[in-house]
């Protein structure tokens, strides 16, 4: 039985042995699947299974080359790989906020984005909102007004704060809570979060 | 995450070539759920294919009908001046879902695609029919307080997750599919499935189409309508219970009206009955006693979401009631 397996296996394409394989096997065998790919017409990027992606992006305003897996997170991407490690990973699951950061100037969670999706895009972390030594109103205003306790959920916060009131999104406080609402905060810092953001506003700082 | 094969297309064509090649590809727009699940080992495609730079972000007037492409964010249509001057219904059901963050890169074909929350379905060590054909339902006889009254079936009872289909079947939308043979067009009201004995299927969207764009037809309801969200929390969670509600009144008589509800079936559930019974009528708070009533036949809990039972009919009472005093 198990040899009359192994012969039928032996018979079948590379194509389709290559989607039964191990990993290794696969790896050994992408450069034929490539080639397969590079001869159909569409205007496909194409990577073989466990191949490495080629991304170009920016972040804060820096560039960076890599080569990576597509299963990487933004997130993964951007505290593993370029150790930025002020955007947090609370939940991984899009359900906290912890992991903001703006793609093309509008707020994401990063956990729930492939960092491959975003070849050509422009990342700001909350390591590039101050300038040099100089702060960000929102972050001081956080500060000032102690918008936060433990402080795990605050650079995503204060992403999300940026972008509310970039996107017009704070004129009121029920509309700052409603527009915050995808970012929790277990201490409970709401109200000063909230605060915080309406200072920034109303002192019409450019944000 | 098991890792996988990623194409990037920048065409709806090539992006249709791509699937058909593959059983087990999957297309790939914002992710937001998608990702979430292949996370927690619920889906493991071996292919995606990223479909976020096909030209398929269009909101515009053509004709008598608002077309709003596949790939448009939530964010982009919420926002969208024709969308929030003509259909203000599905703005605000749009707004009433996830969060900001979310509703800027998830894409409304997305959200028409995206997966039920019941925990069952989530957890892989959990029984669900919906996940594993044949293995069973967790939730009919354990924690169903999400769960649905309308449509259910011995094999599954969990709910369709979105606000946005519930304002789209409200308003009599179209889904435009892209097929191997040319385009074909559906009733929204037939995208989305009950479970019947298939629960693993949510939709009638085949193995080789792909959502290309949604057309929904003007209307009269944009001065009195209503998307009526109970949740758990004041903002970003889903509904126990949604109501949208489109009125178009002369004086205060019923002259159409609209009315679909989330949250209670696996499908955006249309209330006809309901709609028949009020068409006509005086918009009087007994009348929609009574709609609401015609609306809860057939209605059935499963323990835990007992309180639907009168949950539903008091929100379709008051989003009634909201729609009509808009003016």
């Amino acid at each position: 039985m198990q040899s009359s397996d192994n012969k039928k296996n032996s018979g079948d394409s590379r194509r389709d042995f290559l989607k039964k394989s191990s990993l290794i096997t696969a790896v050994a065998l992408t450069p034929a699947v490539a080639m397969k790919a590079a001869e159909s017409q569409a205007d496909e990027r194409f990577a073989a299974l466990f191949e490495k992606i080629p991304l170009n992006i920016t972040v804060n305003n820096k560039a960076y080359k890599a080569s990576i897996e597509p299963r990487v997170s933004l997130l993964d991407y951007l505290r593993e790989e370029l150790h930025l490690t002020g955007t947090k990973k609370g939940c991984d699951h899009g359900q906290c906020g912890a992991c903001t950061v703006h793609v093309d100037g509008a707020r994401v969670n990063s956990c729930l984005s492939l960092a491959v999706m975003n070849e050509g895009k422009k990342i700001t972390t909350i390591e590039g909102l101050a300038k040099g030594e100089e702060l960000h109103p929102m972050q001081q205003a956080f500060i000032k007004h102690d918008g936060f306790q433990c402080g795990y959920c605050t650079s995503g916060q204060i992403m999300s704060a940026v972008a509310c009131v970039r996107e017009g999104h704070a004129n009121s406080r029920a509309e700052i809570s409603e527009y915050m609402s995808g970012n929790i905060c277990r201490c409970g810092a709401y109200p000063n979060i909230v605060d915080a953001i309406v200072e920034v506003k109303e002192g019409g700082a450019n944000v | 995450m098991i890792n996988f094969q990623y194409l990037r297309t920048t065409t709806a064509k090539s992006a249709l070539t791509l699937l058909q090649k593959d059983k087990n590809a999957k297309f790939l727009g914002g992710g937001t759920n998608l990702i979430d699940l292949m996370k927690r080992g619920v889906t493991a495609p071996e292919k995606l294919i990223d479909i976020n730079h096909v030209p398929l972000k269009q909101i515009e007037l053509v004709g008598s009908k608002i077309h709003i492409g596949a790939m448009a964010t939530n964010t982009a249509v919420a926002e969208h001046p024709l969308i929030q001057e003509k259909l203000p219904l599905l703005s605000w059901a749009l707004n009433a879902g996830a969060s900001a963050q979310l509703r800027n890169v998830a894409t409304v074909g997305g959200n028409m695609m995206q997966r039920t929350r019941c925990g069952y379905f989530y957890d892989t060590e959990m029984p669900c029919n919906k996940r594993e054909a044949g293995s069973g339902c967790g939730a009919i006889d354990g924690f169903n307080r999400m769960h649905a009254i309308f449509g259910t079936s011995d094999k599954c009872i969990a709910v369709h997750p979105s606000d946005m289909c519930i304002a789209l079947v409200a308003l009599d939308a179209e889904v435009v599919l892209a097929t191997p043979k040319g385009e074909r067009k559906i009733l929204f009201k037939d995208f989305h499935r009950l479970a019947g004995d298939t629960p693993q299927l949510d939709n009638n969207l085949k193995a080789d189409e792909m959502i290309v764009r949604v057309e929904v037809p003007l209307n009269n309801f944009a001065k009195n309508a209503y998307y009526l969200k109970v949740r758990d929390r004041a903002s970003y969670a889903f509904a126990l219970v949604s109501v949208a509600a489109g009125l178009e009144l002369q004086g205060n008589k019923i002259v159409n009206v609209r009315l679909a509800m989330g949250g209670v079936a696996h499908k955006p559930w249309r209330l006809t009955s309901a709609e028949d019974f009020l068409k006509g009528k005086e918009a009087t708070t007994e009348n929609f006693e009574q709609a609401a009533k015609l609306s809860m036949t057939g209605a059935k809990g499963f323990g835990e979401n007992d309180f639907k039972l009168t949950l539903a009919p008091n929100t379709i009472i008051e989003a009634l009631n909201l729609a009509k005093s808009k003016a």
